[in-house]
């Protein structure tokens, strides 16, 4: 149940948080260094200085590990769908025990990959 | 509708009225995004730096132009079937369902074509930096 509600609102999630941000990079990185810059100085890195700049950062990071965990979380639970679709896994405890596993793969993979990307940077 | 076979019975049934048909295509565009997004963040986290001459350097091999196009079309596909099914299951009055599968098709299609507009125009090396 709690997986199912999950699978929608991280799908819906990254169809228009993950669609809209997808589309503003790539239209931001078409029409000039200028309007990329400002893209990157929003979500990437701020110059120094740009109080605002910092602020919508630390808001692009917690996004992108939003979108990261919501991603990985609708892959697990897709997943799951794929083996319910060929009509296995419908027992009980047999369907707790991966609905739950795909919260804890997406949790770990998340915090895994986030935790790389930041040792990696500093 | 048919009355014979099995499959003249139930095409063109389902909430759209249309069949099994999206149904099957989320699956196969499901499939393909498990390939393409990973291939992307793959490829996003190695790449050395974020900044704009890295990215659209990256940006105008032909492999990773086609492969963001085809990943692009994929996504919105897959969106736009998914969220089509969240109106139809939540959305009940008929107008503001009309209204809101309008709005979402308007969304798929304008930002797909902007996306794939700007991944080819950097790929063809029409950006001045």
């Amino acid at each position: 149940m709690v997986v199912s509600i999950l699978h929608r609102a991280t799908g819906n999630a990254l169809a228009f948080a993950g669609g809209i941000l997808f589309t503003w990079w790539l239209v931001a990185a078409a029409t000039s260094a200028t309007a990329y810059d400002i893209f990157y100085h929003l979500v990437v890195a701020a110059e120094p200085g740009d109080g605002v700049g910092q602020v919508t950062n630390i808001l692009a990071r917690i996004v992108g590990v939003g979108l990261t965990w919501s991603f990985l979380q609708h892959l697990f639970s897709g997943l799951r769908h794929f083996v319910l679709d060929t009509g296995a896994g419908y027992e009980l405890r047999t369907n707790r025990r991966w609905a739950i596993l795909t919260i804890v793969g997406s949790v770990l993979l998340t915090l895994l990959l986030w935790g790389a990307i930041f040792f990696a940077r500093h | 509708m048919g009355t014979g076979t099995g499959i003249g019975r139930v095409r063109g049934l389902g909430s759209a009225r249309h069949g099994a048909r999206p149904w099957w295509h989320q699956r196969m565009t499901a499939a393909g995004n498990l390939l393409l997004i990973t291939w992307f963040f793959a490829s996003l986290l190695l790449l050395p730096g974020y900044d704009y001459q890295t990215v659209v350097g990256w940006l105008s091999s032909p492999w990773v132009a086609t492969a963001l196009i085809v990943m692009t079309l994929n996504v919105f596909w897959h969106l736009r079937l998914g969220v089509q099914v969240m109106i139809e299951d939540y959305v009940h009055r008929e107008g503001s369902r009309f209204a809101a599968i309008v709005a979402l098709n308007f969304y798929c299609a304008g930002a797909a074509a902007l996306a794939v507009f700007s991944i080819l125009k950097i790929a063809f090396g029409g950006v001045q930096g």
